[in-house]
């Protein structure tokens, strides 16, 4: 096309010709895409990604610290903590939970017995696959399972309820009623989640250990044999381990669901990006808490 | 600095900025005590921001936003939560809590805040309730309430704690007009009778000449207030051609191209 060419229209329409009146030679401009907002650079992206890790890291930082100082003020006072809402919570984190844990940690327990005992037949060891179970579920799989559903039903509630109260503006209404909303919602889901995460945890492993059971009976071995394996593979140390585990993983979960609900932004999607946040956030600070967990374990107990 | 007797709200000099943006700017008024002031503007014109930084949300660049004798633009974290005590505020979706029921989101404040008995917080909560007209839904919850119903709680809300000021937040977004007229009813009602100053944000054309006494209006070209006064004033002589054709509810003149020959 050539810019201020002279073009003569003739023997148009009536119809067509009215339509054809109505655009002017800045219309052509209107139709040419935006300029492009310049793409940046590789090392600029990297740097932009690095500082936003960095500043997501100090926010997790900074509301550890808020919730670890508001925490005693709030836990003594009945009236701040509202315990009818920490049972709820309890309720629908916790026993509400209890079906899907069975199910996932009965299979879990049930497919590392079958496959460990084959590997273990070619030695004759099979009785051996007992002790394993019982090692495998209490220090390992029972608090990662427990704590990985908790982060996948419960991190994510917790993040679209906080973050749904956000976009509705109750986050603004409880600031300007003067109440903290730390303490208001935060504390009081860290506490049902500290508490409710160790008993998880505790019937997860059971359930776990059970699987395996099944196999070995089905595989012949007496009950009280079994038994007598599971008694002197596991310790109450390693018990206390699980324990140690549920209590960190479950202040793990609640916390990073209510922070990624109080960081929710504006708009639509706004939501559904906090519980993503939250969930994927809960399960890595979960793994990587678990190999901090092995490691202090096995200098204590070297 | 000290206000006079009957100035309840003063704004001076308020600068608001995100960035290198300016939203709001050389904004100066005060509200009387016992008023309804309504604050107005079009789309993007930093009504909202205006209001979100009067109640503490935000906090101005520059400028004094003086509630009675305390600045909130300056306020410390202890002195920002006496001032949240003078004033009550009504969010544009009504803001309860959905996990308490109405009377519940009433009574929170009290739980809050006072050492009352239960059963008085309760009849001071269920008072607040029938006073917006609310005394059979105490015991719902907010979801089973329609939107007007929904204002009218959060108003009650708002008024626990006998504030002085209420801030209510596009109050007819969202309503029917038989509601809305509902809504502006009590908010006349509560002015008068008691003495409640308001500072409502809008552009509903029926509540504005219904019950505003006063009102500013912000402009989205120069970012500050363009004009003040009683909005019947206004309606016929407003400078300004937009404020003019806001009042008579006329949309902006379209510009047509000129007749073009076809050679």
């Amino acid at each position: 096309m050539t810019p201020g060419a002279k073009v003569t229209v003739i023997g148009l329409d009536e119809e067509l010709e009215k339509s054809f009146r109505e655009f002017t030679p800045e219309d052509y401009e209107a139709l040419r895409p935006h300029e492009i907002a310049r793409k940046k650079s590789v090392p600029e992206e990297v740097g932009d990604a690095v500082a936003q890790a960095g500043a997501d890291l100090r926010a997790q930082v900074s509301f550890l610290g808020e919730v670890a100082a508001k925490l005693p003020g709030t836990i003594a006072s009945r009236k701040r903590l509202r315990w009818p809402e920490v049972g709820r919570i309890f309720e629908s984190a916790g026993a509400n939970a209890v079906p899907i844990v069975s199910l996932i940690s009965i299979l879990v327990g049930l497919i590392i017995a079958f496959e460990s005992v084959q590997p273990l037949e070619q030695f004759g060891a099979q009785i051996y696959v007992a002790n394993m179970i019982g090692l495998v579920m209490v220090r390992e799989l029972g608090p990662l399972l427990a704590a990985i559903l908790l982060a996948g039903r419960s991190g994510s509630a917790f993040a679209a309820e906080i973050g749904t109260m956000k976009v509705n503006e109750e986050l603004n209404a409880l600031e300007t009623l003067g109440l903290d909303p730390i303490r208001f919602l935060v504390i009081q889901r860290i506490t049902a989640g500290v508490l409710l995460t160790p008993l998880l945890t505790c019937y997860g492993t059971f359930m776990g250990v059970l699987g395996g059971v099944v196999v070995m009976l089905g595989l012949g071995f007496p009950l009280n044999l079994i038994f007598h394996q599971l008694a002197g593979a596991v310790h109450l140390k390693d018990l206390a381990l699980a324990m140690a585990k549920g209590v960190v993983f479950g202040a793990i979960v609640s916390g990073v669901g209510c922070l990624r609900g109080l960081q929710t932004k504006e708009g639509p999607s706004a939501v559904g990006v906090s519980t993503t946040r939250a969930v994927v956030t809960s399960i890595l600070l979960i793994v990587i808490a678990d190999a901090v967990f092995s490691v202090i374990f096995f200098m204590l107990t070297r | 600095m000290t206000n006079p007797a009957d100035t309840i709200i003063a704004v001076r000099n308020l600068k608001i900025g995100y960035g290198e943006r300016i939203i709001l700017q050389n904004i100066n008024f005060q509200v009387q005590r016992g008023e309804v002031f309504m604050i107005l503007g079009g789309s993007g014109s930093g009504k909202s921001t205006l209001l979100k930084n009067m109640i503490g949300l935000y906090t101005p660049d520059e400028g004094e936003i003086w509630i009675e004798d305390g600045n909130m633009a300056a306020a410390g974290e202890e002195e920002r939560l006496l001032l949240f005590r003078k004033f009550g505020v009504m969010y544009q979706g009504g803001a309860l809590f959905g996990s308490m029921t109405v009377l519940e989101n009433v009574q929170l404040p009290l739980d809050e805040f006072t050492e009352l008995p239960d059963p008085v917080k309760e009849l001071v909560a269920l008072s607040k309730l029938k006073q917006v007209g609310l005394g059979t839904a105490a015991q719902k919850m907010p979801s089973e309430l329609s939107g007007g119903m929904q204002k009218r709680a959060a108003i009650a809300r708002a008024m626990a704690l006998d504030p002085r000021i209420l801030f209510l937040d596009e109050p007819s977004a969202g309503l029917d007009p038989v509601t809305s007229a509902g809504l502006d009813l009590l908010i006349k009602e509560l002015a008068e009778q008691c003495g409640i100053t308001f500072v409502i944000v809008t552009h509903e054309l029926a509540s504005i000449y219904g019950i505003a006494d006063r009102i500013i209006m912000l402009d989205c070209q120069t970012r500050t207030i363009i004009a003040e006064g009683k909005p019947a004033v206004l309606r016929e002589q407003a400078n300004d051609p937009w404020v003019r054709r806001f009042f008579n509810r006329e949309p902006d003149p379209i510009e047509s191209p000129p007749p073009r020959s076809l050679s």
